[in-house]
């Protein structure tokens, strides 16, 4: 698959320091953490060798670090993260590589039975990262976009990630790679070459469970994550032509989530629209709204709203998939539609 | 093939004597009600279990499933322990968070715990042997699987796996007849699991499972063969399961002459019959014996006096620190 930037605005900031791309970001955390640690080793389908992975996140790794520590596996996603799994137990910290989101489903037994419940029930720490591109708008059909988040976030035991800037995609995977527990990371595949942004050299790290304001407003709170924040920004831009002024929170970790940094956001604006590219029903949002409504009903001056991708199946063409996905245009329409609220 | 002297003979025959001796005690007090949930019975599968652990190195790991009491006992796991987890108290191997067998992996001891879903333990007991490989440790991984279970399809994709990395993974199949109520010509269309160990490039190797040193014996050679960077082995040990599938199933569904047949193979009553026609007498076996059952009934004891766990430890160790 080719990365074009359909549907996505290239968002080239000037380079002050130094930029990276997303992908590269990604690549750059791999590589500084198998420096760091001889315990890090990567493995999946077509990783290793000069290929370098489906997207070539991993390509060169195998060249630096051999092919005992970046591993090509047969097609077979239960076993190999039921290995990643095998391999924690025994002291490892493997970053495994799903060729695309859609596929970890046919892990997901391997995930949630096992590697999330182990720590619970007798004690054994699993250090893997599971990296799973994720997001469309790029016309790669039903079982080339998948946004699984909300399976994950459901189960506990798992921590769930999903940065949205080439510096948090770095220290994002540091921060998994590092973790004591099973973490999947959604990176987001769109954003791979369509973003460039400053990234801090060495030992740059994000915590788990820390959002950032990704724009400051007072009128309202879209709080989002990953490729939607970028289209959330386009949008709070355009509105704030006509005066209203959005704040846009950016999760970056789903689980544990920063409710201090919703809460505080939602004391400030009184109004919420929560946005993700996944589909809206029973989604990450609804979670999200409800524990608003729970605990802040009285800081609102609206209810909260969601946004998100209807109940069917992602569609190929590009007119239904534009129709399908939540971007900057509805963005902007449903947050007028709340501030008038 | 190196002879048992006659001291690690009775250590075999201790180890079965006391997984018996376990299981019988289990499934008495389950039927009185004194259990907690339900269990599995171990009978029958005494020399499998028994064999393959006291084949492992110190360093090995082993995944053991809801038939190998046995390899947890042998790699050490204390009867108390594990009664306790039985019965959900606190100081149970998985204080009180899983059920009967399941769950009880202690890494300090080399033992991964399994998860209900049958195969799972599969691919995690070949990611441990790759993670040796990795490091080039001379070490190896076990695992176990039912007739049932070599059906799945994380066994297709684990074996495959094991075999085109070279991974030091021995894999036993526990081939008892049944799965639950589904006997061998319902789950498969061929005699010897084994033979499948061909299509997957790995010797498959056919052993009496209820031969306690015909398996220790075939599972150490594997064990050896993997350290040493000859890859995968697959065994099929064939026993029988004499009970039900579990502690509420009568298992009227098999046949009481096909019991019959193999309640002549026991293996715990075969072995007792070898040892003592090579000389080794009553009394010394009668010792292990009573050795066994008074170890059961400490157990028994510390584990129905054990404190339960506190719930407002609910929350705790969903994620490590
Ligand atoms: C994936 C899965 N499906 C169903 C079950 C329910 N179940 C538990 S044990 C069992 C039969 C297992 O048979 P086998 O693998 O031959 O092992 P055995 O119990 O005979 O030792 C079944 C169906 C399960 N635990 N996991
Ligand atoms: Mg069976």
């Amino acid at each position: 698959m080719t990365a074009t930037n359909f549907g996505f605005s290239v968002v080239d900031e000037l380079p002050v320091g130094r930029t990276l791309t997303y992908l590269e970001a990604i690549k750059e955390a791999l590589t500084e953490e198998m420096r760091l640690d001889e315990s890090v080793c990567v493995l999946g389908e077509d990783v290793g060798g000069d290929f370098g992975g489906a997207f070539k996140v991993t390509h060169g790794l195998a060249a630096e670090f051999g092919n005992a520590r970046v591993r090509n596996t047969p097609l077979c996603e239960q076993a190999f993260v039921g290995a990643a799994t095998g391999m924690a137990l025994m002291g490892l910290r493997p970053v495994v590589e799903m060729q695309f989101a859609d596929f970890i489903t046919s892990a997901f037994d391997s995930i949630v039975q096992f590697a999330a419940t182990t720590h619970y029930r007798w004690g054994g720490a699993v250090p893997w990262v599971i990296r799973a591109p994720s997001d469309g708008g790029i016309s790669s059909g039903p079982f080339h976009s998948q946004n699984p988040e909300a399976w994950f976030i459901h189960t506990p035991g798992l921590k769930v990630v999903a940065p949205a800037t080439p510096a948090d995609a770095k220290g994002l995977l540091v921060s998994a790679i590092r973790d004591p527990n099973p973490v999947i990371y959604f990176e987001a595949k769109p954003l791979y070459r369509s973003v460039r942004g400053e990234v801090p050299a060495n030992g740059h790290v994000v915590p788990l469970g820390s959002a950032s304001i990704a724009r400051s407003g007072g009128d309202i709170s879209i709080i989002t994550y990953g490729v939607q924040v970028h289209q959330a920004l386009e949008a709070a831009e355009l509105l704030a032509d006509e005066g209203i002024d959005v704040e846009v929170i950016d999760l970056r970790s789903l689980k544990p989530l920063d409710w201090d940094a919703i809460r505080t956001s939602v004391i400030k604006t009184g109004k919420v629209l929560v946005v993700h590219s996944a589909n809206r029903l029973a989604g990450f949002g609804a979670e999200i709204t409800a524990q608003i409504a729970e605990e802040l009903f009285d800081d609102l001056d609206a209810a909260p709203r969601r946004m998100g991708a209807p109940d069917t199946p992602v569609p190929f063409s590009p007119p239904l998939e534009r129709a399908y996905r939540p971007d900057a245009a509805s963005i902007e329409m449903a947050a007028r539609n709340l501030a008038r609220a | 093939m190196s002879e048992l002297r006659t001291a690690q003979r009775l250590q075999l025959y201790y180890w079965m004597s006391l997984t018996r001796a376990f299981d019988d005690r289990m499934v008495a007090m389950w039927k009185q009600g004194r259990g907690v949930g339900g269990t599995f019975s171990q009978r029958g599968h005494e020399a499998v279990s028994v064999g393959a652990a006291t084949a492992l190195a110190d360093d090995d790991v082993v995944a053991p499933l809801h038939r190998d009491l046995g390899s947890y006992l042998v790699r050490g796991l204390s009867p108390e322990r594990v009664f306790s987890n039985l019965l959900g108290k606190a100081d149970g191997v998985t204080r009180g968070r899983d059920a009967n067998l399941h769950g009880m992996g202690d890494l300090s001891l080399g033992i991964i715990g399994f998860v209900s879903h049958i195969g799972l333990s599969m691919p995690v007991a070949l990611g441990a042997a790759m993670a040796f490989q990795q490091r080039n440790e001379r070490r190896a991984a076990l695992t176990f699987i039912g007739d049932g279970g070599s059906s799945t399809g994380v066994w297709h994709e684990t074996l495959n796996m094991a075999a085109v990395v070279a991974a030091p993974l021995v894999v036993i199949v526990e081939n008892n007849q049944y799965a639950y109520s589904t006997p061998l010509n319902e789950q498969m269309a061929i005699t010897d699991i084994a033979d499948r160990a061909a299509g997957y490039g790995m010797p498959g190797i056919v052993v009496d499972g209820n031969d306690v040193e015909a398996v220790h014996h075939v599972t150490s050679a594997a064990l050896d063969r993997a350290r040493g960077g000859g890859g995968p082995t697959l065994i099929e040990a064939k026993t029988m399961r004499m009970l039900g599938h579990a502690i509420h199933d009568g298992a009227e569904y098999v046949p009481a002459e096909l019991l019959e047949r193999w309640k002549k193979r026991d293996p715990l009553a075969v072995y007792r019959a070898r040892l003592t026609a090579d000389g080794v007498g009553d009394d010394e076996l009668r010792w292990h014996d009573d050795r066994a059952k008074s170890v059961v009934d400490a157990a028994v004891k510390h584990a129905e006096a054990a404190p339960l766990p506190d719930p407002s430890k609910l929350l705790d160790g969903v994620y490590a620190q």
